[in-house]
């Protein structure tokens, strides 16, 4: 044996979140029991899931369809729901033009009607609510950060979080009704009255990484590739290590 | 069989390229990784094979270029569904490599890992008989930072996450070592036509 020389590791490995390999091992039934209207674009969507194993807030689940040939279609989606023991967890979808598997969702789907559901998976993206959170969104990239919002105020922690999030218009933001002194929206296309119009910038990402509680942030940034490169990149110019920062891309 | 009420799919096409539980991305191409895309010029690239080798090496940018071309045509499969078909990569097979650093008889499996700290486990098997490549080149052109350029691995006949981006090195172990998503609950092999998605399939 010679030397060896492995590079630092520059992102944030988890290892400080225990992940059960065997949930993900198998597909088990989801009730879908109510919908719910975000934007014109989105929706959300319930499930009963009695035999669901819980997970934590940014995890995501394989969802299967099958047509009646046999011929299945599966997709990843983010989690919205906070973890709790209702036996109901909940996916917020847009309508994805010629989306296969959203299609349905959006026109098809109806409470009673029963999907196959895998996971959760992956704990890369997940929060354990044991460190103060900066959570930059756009789009549907806040689903996975909502869930941890969610958990945030239902166990009403004390550990610091924060949300950015970027969506086109305020009509077209999800769950706009739900946030609170945590966050602060983004529109690039059309704003309330008084509110700029454009995309994030540094000005957005300064004030927050200034303002870092002791200990400083962990980030997590979902979105677009697009968006995910763009709020990377803003982090790493204010400071944040690149070791801190959590990327979720959609496409 | 779970028969979705009212789901048909897309009009079905007989692809025997696209293994089960997959679909077409078409001209998409998907970007996942986990990390901040790293700023790495060609100039500061370079890979490593080291582990249970006679002769372990680095290769910068211009020695590995001097390495006989190889090119790559094919498709690639990600395990969160998407394939890609008729993609097209120029590199360098890992076996022009490997013949370099002269793998040792008790070399069975490898640790591939990027500049970035990413890791992932292959059998050595896997690596080798024109089966990997170290690829630089997409469609003609430099490979994009975004999908693991300057130079990334390129093991296409497994799921994508095996295919390491901003790949740094390879490490010839006499077992299997799970490297970043093996550690997060996925197949420690990874092959598409056998869906081994997840730890268990």
């Amino acid at each position: 044996m010679t030397d060896t020389f492995t590079p630092p590791t520059r992102f944030a490995v988890p290892g400080r979140i225990a992940v059960s390999n065997g949930t993900a091992g198998h597909w088990q039934t989801a009730t879908l029991t109510e919908i719910r209207r975000e934007t014109p674009r989105a929706a959300t969507f319930r499930f009963a899931v009695p035999a669901w194993a819980g997970h934590l807030p940014g995890q995501h689940l394989m969802l299967r369809l099958t047509a009646a040939d046999g011929y299945t279609a599966q997709r990843h989606y983010s989690i919205a729901s906070a973890p709790d023991d209702s036996g109901h967890i909940e996916l917020t979808l847009d309508h994805v033009e010629g989306g296969e598997v959203s299609g349905w969702f959006h026109t098809e789907a109806r409470p009673g009607d029963r999907v196959e559901v895998r996971g959760p998976l992956s704990g890369f993206f997940a929060w354990p609510a044991d460190r103060a959170a900066l959570l930059v969104g756009a789009g549907s990239g806040v689903v996975p950060l909502m869930s941890m919002v969610r958990h945030h105020r239902a166990s009403g922690l004390s550990v610091p979080v924060r949300l950015l999030v970027s969506a086109r218009s305020p009509e077209e933001l999800i769950y706009a009704r739900e946030y609170g002194a945590e966050t602060t929206p983004v529109f690039t296309r059309a704003a309330p009255r008084g509110v700029p119009v454009g995309r994030m910038t540094a000005a957005h990402v300064a004030p927050l990484l200034d303002a870092a509680p002791p200990g400083g942030w962990e980030a997590y940034v979902c979105g677009s590739n697009a968006f995910a490169e763009h709020a990377s990149r803003l982090l790493v110019a204010a400071g944040q290590p690149v070791d801190r920062i959590r990327i979720e891309r959609f496409g | 069989m779970n028969v979705t009420r009212g789901f048909t799919g897309r009009p079905r096409v007989d692809n025997p390229g696209l293994p089960p539980g997959q679909y077409d991305t078409g001209d998409d191409w998907p970007v996942l990784s986990a990390e901040v895309t790293p700023d790495l010029a060609p100039a500061d690239w370079t890979f490593r094979v080291d582990g249970l080798v006679e002769a372990p090496r680095t290769w910068d940018w211009e020695q590995a270029h001097a390495l006989p071309a190889s090119a790559y045509e094919g498709d690639i499969h990600c395990v969160t569904s998407w394939s890609k078909f008729g993609v097209r990569f120029g590199g360098v097979s890992l076996d022009a490599f490997l013949e370099q650093v002269r793998p040792l008889p008790a070399a069975t499996h490898a640790v591939a890992y990027a500049h970035t700290g990413y890791t992932t486990n292959l059998p050595l098997a896997d690596l080798t008989g024109g089966r990997a490549w170290i690829a630089w080149e997409y469609d003609g052109r430099p490979l994009p930072p975004e999908h693991g350029g300057p130079a990334r691995l390129l093991v296409p006949h497994l799921y994508f996450w095996k295919s390491a981006k901003w790949i740094a090195g390879i490490r010839l172990l006499d077992h299997d070592e799970p490297g970043f998503w093996e550690q997060n609950g996925y197949h420690a092999r990874g092959n598409p036509w056998e869906e081994q998605r997840y730890s268990g399939d």
